[in-house]
Order: structure tokens, then C-alpha cells, then sequence
């Protein structure tokens, strides 16, 4: 059959138009003055030194020896970020997605725990657990009876530890994902032609893995990129441009923190152009109706042995942040200072957090935030992703980059570019004051979800079968009646689950937080650090575990709702 | 009731529909046929409003709809992935056009419940639409498109989804329902038995070209081109050269100058020394000479394939291989035994295109 182009199969009355018209200029207007004009500016202003046009600025950073160190630490700690998450999470997706052995499943699902863990909280139960005064540091050091600490988890190995650790979770998905999909007749038709396992494997299975392994790769290096917490916490010294912009602004020079910026930002742009070509490229997608293979039983004794030991293994040393976290919160503030575990244990941090409104506000805060930033995400995600997929309107590669544009911007620079934008009321240059307001945490964490958000309803909509919206119509319905009783229903579960992330997110945001935050909106991750930096280790983790508690509700809820509404969908496929 | 005027289609430099006319009277029911990729969506969906035709106009009831949206056309649509809405149960999708048309709740729920006896789906309101088999959602889908009463029934490849029992008895099935409801239909498939087996009139679609429209049996007997003679049904087909007009008789020649005589009128002006196309159905060819019968030529017999109540002979001859069906009581023996036969065809079996 021949396929009509989209804009054609659609017939246009003069309402709908004028309708899209608005549509496309409202998401238009946000996206040009929220997330290109704050980057536009810092980029203009990089290029300004005591109010003349200079290069001095690039000069500077250029013939400094610890800025190029730190655009250099962040290039190949990435890099290495992205090779040693690969390692773990590839294989670990492998054994619990193609084999099948006692306690798979469990493994399956307890191997995604980090994705739980808030940036910040993460890194913090590292501490406690492999810091110099970690409990495992200090168990080490005690059984072998060394007077110090056997290794110290500081500098850039740290920092890779700790990257890891928290990152291989996107391979881990991303594989898992692309196995479940994975067309095995591919497989079974490359052995029948004569390919040994190993070849097959090599030209088959990694092949349709590409996008899979390019999406991995692409999130880990920019998240890696734009990691703030582990160098913050971690990295005694080593520096990287995240963290290096953080400290500039800190000691006011602004205009070295600008040009930081706008490097790290490019650096991450290059990456993101280049990865992207491989990422959900259609050639890799199977294009039969696909045969799912059971999993591979494992029947020899030994070999099911191994793999359940390594399972073991794995999901206890993956674990052990969480069940640190879980322990520490129960310790009392002041008490653990030189012994391996917390001497006293109390239910104090979290009735104190429950009861006390001070203890009690940075939650409220964090909650208000989050419901804001993700009510707007949601609203803006429809409007924009109806527009990118259903309507082919001018300027949509435009409109698809500068909603990518926040994905590819560390959260360090999205904080600096807003704070030096929105810091002035000069309305002829769209500038208004909302540093120092409640208002520009909540507008941080909306723009930064807003690829996320925007994707996921995307997704939704290219799912969508146009013949629904045909049926429809061909039944006497007018446009807005197919909207509303067939488009919506069906983009809605997309839509909330890319909300949810973006909810989950804003909970627990840190690196933006750190640099915009005021006293009046004090998020839970500012507040976690302020108790660690007090010593009310127990506090501090009470708050992790709330935190991570949320999260998790929040994910149960909606892989519930979104299973229950998506297996109709799905058996209707079949 | 429906009427195609020239219509045209292009999409981009391709030209998807070429000037494409016909009309479909009231109650009548219509089959497309085509190969994929000959144009019979794009028709489809240029009638029901979701393209706007390059040029040429539909006229629906005696009105030109041409400008008019989806929802004013009154087309109940089958599709071929039935598109039933999957947040719906089955009472919802078939009352969607229903509402969508305000019908009060009294009569909206006889008429759901009618539509649905129509069907035989009678006590299936409340299930869900994944729950239902391929059978029971296509039937869904029928139900859905007719409730709304429309003034024509368009129905793309409505049982290319299911199996090739189930097929058939649908078939029978559709077009009694079709029949009662007396409603104008259209009929668009790739399956020349289907359309055989459904239609009133057959329009024979091919790259974007409407190359003959007529009832079944004149698209079999009388084709308009080769195109379509090969399209419908088994053919032989061998190009040989006009001679000239004998003594009752029309005479042909072979490229190795061997003479076919055929004792019948020309069915269309012939030109001595032009090469034509003719046109045997396998069925036709005949092993024994009778009077009147023409004498084709002389072939070898290749291969012969049982095939129940028939068999399938390949046969050879003057350079190109000719397909005949024999019912299956002729004589045995293998090919080599058999060896040599004389081809002969009855008058007027033989078409010149």
C-alpha cells in the first residue's frame, strides 16, 4: 500500500489551524525564552570582560593549567565511566535476561535498584559505607589489624567507583530493554546459515543491541559529564569542569565560570550530536513479526552454581548503599565516630522528621517544587510532543533540538545560566528578576525534565495508531471529540510515566539545587548535606531513606497503573 | 450513491492514483482489486476523507464531499487492523459514532445492542476489545462502522487478518450481512477469489489505474489487457503475428512461420503484419481435435502435476511453455511416456488483447 505522508492524511479546517498556530507558538515562546535565551546569554557574555567584547576570558581558561586539567579529568573520567559501566551492566543484563536459574527473577529486578537512588544520596551512602570512616573501610582495617584505613575512596578512582556503580544501571536497562524485544529468529537464522555462536553473537545479537548500547552510552557519558555530587564528595581535589564551575561562581569570578560553561557545554553537545546518530536508528529495528525465545535454562549443577553465586554476589554488593543507608538512619546523631557500625540506634531522626516543622519543611518544599515543575512538564510535554509528531509544522528539527538541548546541559550550567540571566529586571531583554525567589528551583527543575517528559509523550504519540484517530473521525467525530475520547486516553499513561520521572527527579535534585537554592526552598538534598556536614550522619541518612522510600512508591504506582493500561495495548498487538 | 471523479493522487513525484473514475450504485457492492502498492488505500482514503485528492472530485449521495472533513461523509470505515479503540470495551467502540452523533441514551442503547445482534455478538457489551479473537474484533468493527447507519460501507481488506478457514465462512457471512442491510459497499482487496466471491462488479485496479471494471465473469472472459488476464485467474499467453484474413478464418503465424488459423470474427480491428497478443486459459486447451476446434501446435509434455480433480500439464512448444488443466481422469504415465502432444482450442476460447 502506499503510504500518505502524515501532514497530508490530515484535513484541515481553519479552527484547527488557528488552534496549532497558538499551540506551536506558546511551546515556541517557552522553549526560545527559557532554554535557548539563558544559554545564548552566558554564551554572549563569556565573550565580555568589564563590559568590552574580549577573548580574554578563553584566553584565561586556556593557558591555565588546572582549568585544562579539568576539561581533561572530565573527558576521560567520562570515557571510563561509560567503558566500566558497559562491563557491569551489559554481562548483568545478559545472565538475568537470556538464562534462567534459581532466583532470576529476583536478581532481574534488584539489579535496577540504583536508578532508587538520588544522586546525592548515593554518593552519601558510599561514604558511609566505603569512606575512610566507611563501615566496610573500617571492617577491612579491624580484621586485617592495619592502624590505617587500607585505601582512602577519594580522587578519581573514586569518582569512577562511584560512577560505576550508579551508571551501569542505564546499560543494564537499556540491554535488558533491548534484549525483551529482541527478534531470536535473527539468531536462529544466522546458526542455520552456518554462523558459529561466538560470530553469531558478534554479528547478530550486538548489532540490533546498537541502539540500545549507543542510548546507554550517550546517558552515562553525559550524565558523567555533568556528575557533580561524586567529585563534590569524593573527589578531594581532583577537579572537573562541573565542579570547577560550581567553586568559580563561589569565589565570584563570574566570568571564569561562564567560559567553563560554555566548554562543558559544548563538549557535551559534540558527544550528544555523535552518539545520537546510533541511538533508535530504524535500520536496527527488527522488522519481522519476531519470535521471543524462552530463556536459556541453565541445567548444568555447577554452571547453575556459578550463575547464582554471581547473582548473589552481584545484587548483595549492589545492596549493601541501600542497606547502609537503611542502618544508618537509625544511628544516633553525634554517637558513631570511631567504631565500625553505629554504637546507638534510635527511632529519633524520624519521628524528629515527621513532627518537628524545621526538620519537616525541606520535605514539604522538595514535594511542592517537584508537584509544580511537573505539572508544567506535563502540560508543556502534550502540547509540544503533539505538535513535533502529529503536525508536521515548520521548524520542527527546531523545535526537537532545543527540547533536547536541556538533556545536554549539566546541571551546573543550567543553574548558572538562569542565575545570571533571571537576575536583573530589564523587561526589554526578557530579563526578570527571580534569583533570590521562590520560583527559580521549580523553573530549574522544569526546564531540566523537560526532555524527558517531552519524550515519553512523544513516544506515545508515534505509537499511536493513526487509524484510532481515523476511526474516529470517519464515525462523525470532529477533531476535538477524537482528542478527546481517543487520542488523550491513549497518550495519557505515556504521558504520567514520563511525569513520574520527571517528579522523581526533581525530588531529589542536588546539582542544580546547590547553586540556586534560597533559604525559603531549601530542598531535601541541600538539607542532607547540611546534616552531613554537621555530623548527624543518622539525620542525614533518615532523610536519604525517605527520599529513596518516596522514589520507589512512586515507581511501584505507576509500573502498576502503566502495566495494567499497557497489556491491553500490548495482547492487541499480538 | 458513490461516484469518483477523475481523481488523482500524487504524493511527491509519485503518482499514486492516476485519473481514476467510476461510480458504485445504491445497495451495490463493489470489490477493488488490485496488487499492493496499486493505489487501493490511497482510493479508500481519498473517499473517506483523510487525503485530499491532486485533482478529481468523490460525490457521495449526489453530493460533492471533496472539501468535506472525515466526520461529515458519512463513510462507515472497516480498516484492515480493525482499529478498534483498546480503552474501550466493545459496547463503547460500536457506540462511539453514536455519540459522537448526540443520539439520546434510550435509542443509543438499542441501537448498540442491534448492531451487535447483527454481528452475532450479542451479550458481548462488556468485554474488553483484547479479550476478543480475531474473528469477534473484525465483527466489532463491522458493527461499529454500520450503527452509525452510513451512507456507504468501506471496507479495507476487512479478512486479510484472518485464517483461511475462518476466511471463508466470514466471507459468506459478510455478505449477508451486507445484503440485508441493503448499504452501498465498497470492497477493497488483493485476493481475486475474495472478490469473485463477494462482489456484484469488480474494478481492477494497477498502478494507480483503473484497467478494466466490470462483473467477474467479464473480467475473466473478456479482459481488456493482458494485465488483467493475467491478474484473474491462470493464462496462457504468446504473441504471434497477423497475417491476414482467410477463408472464415483469421490466420496467425508462429516465429517459426508455422500458421495459426482460428475460425472465429476478430474481436477487435486487426492490422496484417502487427504482432498481437492472444490469450488461452488453461482450462481450455484441449489434447483431441473436434470440429472447429484450431490446431495451436505441436508440444512436448515438460511436466504434469496432480492436483486433485485436476492435474497441471506444462507443456513446450514453439520456443515458449504453455500451462494446461486437464480434469484428472486422462490418461497415465510420465512425461517421456506421454511425449508428444497436439494442442487445440475450441472457437472463441481464444482472446485476442
Amino acid at each position: 500500500m502506499i503510504l500518505a505522508p502524515r501532514w497530508l492524511s490530515t484535513s484541515a479546517t481553519s479552527v484547527r489551524i488557528r488552534s496549532n498556530l497558538i499551540l506551536y507558538a506558546i511551546v515556541l515562546v517557552v522553549l526560545l525564552w527559557l532554554v535557548f535565551y539563558p544559554n545564548a546569554f552566558i554564551f554572549i557574555q563569556s565573550f565580555v570582560r568589564a563590559g568590552q567584547w574580549t577573548l580574554s576570558n578563553y584566553r584565561e581558561f586556556f593557558s591555565t593549567a588546572s582549568e585544562l586539567e579539568a576539561l581533561w579529568n572530565s573527558l576521560w573520567i567520562s570515557l571510563w565511566s561509560v567503558l566500566l559501566s558497559a562491563l557491569i551492566g551489559t554481562p548483568l543484563a545478559f545472565l538475568f535476561h537470556r538464562f534462567d536459574f534459581p532466583g532470576r527473577a529476583i536478581f532481574a529486578a534488584l539489579a535496577s535498584l540504583p536508578v532508587l537512588l538520588p544522586p546525592l544520596v548515593g554518593v552519601i551512602s558510599f561514604l558511609f559505607l566505603y569512606g575512610e570512616s566507611g563501615i566496610f573501610t573500617r571492617g577491612l582495617q579491624h580484621w586485617l589489624g592495619w592502624k590505617e584505613p587500607l585505601f582512602s575512596l577519594r580522587g578519581a578512582g573514586a569518582i569512577l567507583f562511584v560512577h560505576a556503580y550508579t551508571m551501569y544501571v542505564y546499560f543494564y536497562l537499556f540491554v535488558s530493554a533491548g534484549l525483551k524485544r529482541f527478534d531470536f529468529t535473527l539468531i536462529e537464522a544466522a546458526r542455520s546459515l552456518g554462523a558459529s555462536p561466538v560470530r553469531a553473537f558478534y554479528s547478530v545479537t550486538l548489532r540490533q543491541l546498537t541502539p540500545s548500547l549507543a542510548g546507554a552510552s550517550l546517558l552515562t557519558f553525559m550524565t558523567s559529564m555533568a556528575s557533580f555530587s561524586a567529585p563534590y564528595i569524593f573527589g578531594g581535589g581532583t577537579r572537573v569542569l562541573a565542579l570547577q564551575i560550581y567553586n568559580s561562581k563561589l569565589n565570584g569570578d563570574l566570568e571564569m565560570a561562564l567560559v567553563e560553561t560554555v566548554i562543558l557545554t559544548l563538549a557535551s553537545i559534540v558527544v550528544l550530536a555523535l552518539l545520537q546518530r546510533y541511538e533508535g536508528v530504524s535500520k536496527y529495528r527488527a522488522a519481522g513479526k519476531g519470535g521471543l525465545q524462552p530463556l536459556t535454562v541453565v541445567t548444568h549443577p555447577a554452571k547453575r552454581f556459578l550463575a547464582g553465586a554471581t547473582g548473589v554476589l552481584a545484587v548483595l554488593f549492589l545492596l549493601l548503599p541501600h542497606l547502609t543507608l537503611i542502618l544508618i538512619s537509625f544511628a544516633k546523631d553525634g554517637t558513631w565516630t570511631m567504631e565500625i557500625l553505629p554504637p546507638q540506634y534510635t527511632l529519633e531522626n524520624y519521628t524528629r522528621l515527621l513532627s518537628s516543622s524545621q526538620f519537616l519543611e525541606p520535605v514539604i518544599n522538595s514535594l511542592q517544587m517537584a508537584t509544580l515543575a511537573t505539572l508544567a512538564n506535563f502540560v508543556f510535554a502534550m502540547l509540544a510532543g503533539y505538535l513535533v509528531v502529529r503536525q508536521r509544522v515548520p521548524g520542527r528539527m527546531l523545535l526537537s533540538s532545543l527540547i533536547l538541548l536541556p538533556w545536554a546541559l549539566p546541571g551546573t550550567v543550567l543553574a548558572l545560566s538562569l542565575a545570571s540571566t533571571f537576575n536583573r529586571q530589564e523587561i526589554w531583554q526578557a530579563r526578570v528578576v527571580l534569583v533570590g525567589t521562590y520560583w527559580l528551583l521549580p523553573l530549574a527543575y522544569f526546564i531540566r525534565n523537560i526532555p524527558v517528559v517531552v519524550r515519553a509523550v512523544q513516544a506515545s504519540f508515534e505509537q499511536f495508531d493513526t487509524s484510532l484517530d481515523e476511526a474516529a473521525r470517519s464515525l462523525g467525530g470532529s477533531w476535538f471529540y477524537s482528542m478527546r475520547r481517543v487520542v488523550l486516553p491513549m497518550v495519557l499513561p505515556g504521558a504520567l510515566a514520563g511525569s513520574m520521572l520527571a517528579f522523581v527527579a526533581a525530588l531529589g535534585e542536588f546539582v542544580t539545587s546547590i547553586v540556586i537554592y534560597t533559604i525559603h526552598n531549601r530542598p531535601i538534598s541541600i538539607e542532607i548535606l547540611a546534616q552531613l556536614r554537621q555530623f548527624n550522619f543518622g539525620s542525614a541518612a533518615a532523610y536519604g531513606v525517605f527520599l529513596v522510600v518516596l522514589i520507589g512508591a512512586v515507581f511501584v504506582i505507576s509500573e502498576r497503573y502503566l502495566s495494567e493500561t499497557g497489556l491491553a495495548r500490548e495482547k492487541l498487538a499480538q | 450513491m458513490l461516484e469518483l471523479k477523475h481523481l488523482t493522487q500524487r504524493f511527491g513525484d509519485q503518482l499514486a492514483l492516476d485519473d481514476l473514475s467510476f461510480s458504485i450504485e445504491k445497495g451495490e457492492l463493489v470489490s477493488l482489486l488490485g496488487p499492493s502498492g496499486c493505489g487501493k488505500t490511497t482510493t479508500i482514503r481519498l473517499i473517506a476523507g483523510f487525503l485530499k485528492p491532486t485533482r478529481g472530485s468523490v460525490w457521495i449521495g449526489g453530493r460533492d464531499v471533496t472539501s468535506l472533513p472525515p466526520e461529515l461523509r458519512h463513510a462507515g470505515i472497516v480498516f484492515q487492523s480493525y482499529a478498534l479503540f483498546p480503552h474501550l470495551d466493545v459496547f463503547e467502540n460500536v457506540a462511539f459514532g453514536l455519540r459522537a452523533a448526540k443520539v439520546p441514551r434510550h435509542l443509543l442503547e438499542t441501537r448498540v445492542r442491534r448492531a451487535l445482534e447483527l454481528v452475532n455478538l450479542k451479550g458481548y457489551d462488556q468485554r474488553a476489545i483484547f479479550e476478543l479473537s480475531g474473528g469477534e474484533q473484525q465483527r466489532v468493527a463491522i458493527a461499529r462502522a454500520v450503527a452509525v447507519e452510513p451512507q456507504i460501507l468501506l471496507l479495507d481488506e476487512p479478512l486479510s487478518n484472518l485464517d483461511a478457514s475462518l476466511r471463508e465462512r466470514t466471507r459468506k457471512q459478510l455478505r449477508e450481512l451486507i445484503d440485508s442491510l441493503g448499504i452501498t459497499t465498497l470492497f477493497v482487496t488483493h485476493d481475486q477469489e475474495e472478490a469473485f466471491a463477494l462482489s456484484d462488479r469488480i474494478v481492477l485496479l494497477s498502478k494507480g489505474k483503473c484497467q478494466q471494471m466490470g462483473t467477474a465473469r467479464e473480467l475473466y472472459d473478456h479482459p481488456a489487457n493482458d494485465f488483467v488476464a493475467r491478474f484473474i485467474g491462470k493464462s496462457n499467453i504468446f504473441e504471434l503475428k497477423f497475417k491476414g484474413f482467410g477463408e472464415d478464418c483469421l490466420i496467425f503465424e508462429w516465429p517459426s512461420g508455422r500458421e495459426l488459423r482460428l475460425r472465429q470474427s476478430a474481436n477487435r480491428q486487426l492490422t496484417t503484419g502487427q504482432s498481437y497478443k492472444i490469450l488461452v486459459r488453461p482450462e481450455r486447451i484441449e489434447f483431441e481435435r473436434k470440429p472447429g476446434y484450431a490446431h495451436l501446435l505441436r508440444a512436448k509434455v515438460v511436466n504434469r502435476r496432480y492436483a486433485g480433480a485436476w492435474s497441471e500439464w506444462e507443456l513446450e512448444g514453439e520456443g515458449i511453455v504453455i500451462l494446461a488443466l486437464r480434469t484428472s481422469q486422462h490418461p497415465s504415465g510420465t512425461p517421456e511416456e506421454v511425449g508428444q502432444v497436439e494442442i487445440y482450442a475450441p472457437p472463441y476460447t481464444l482472446q485476442i488483447l
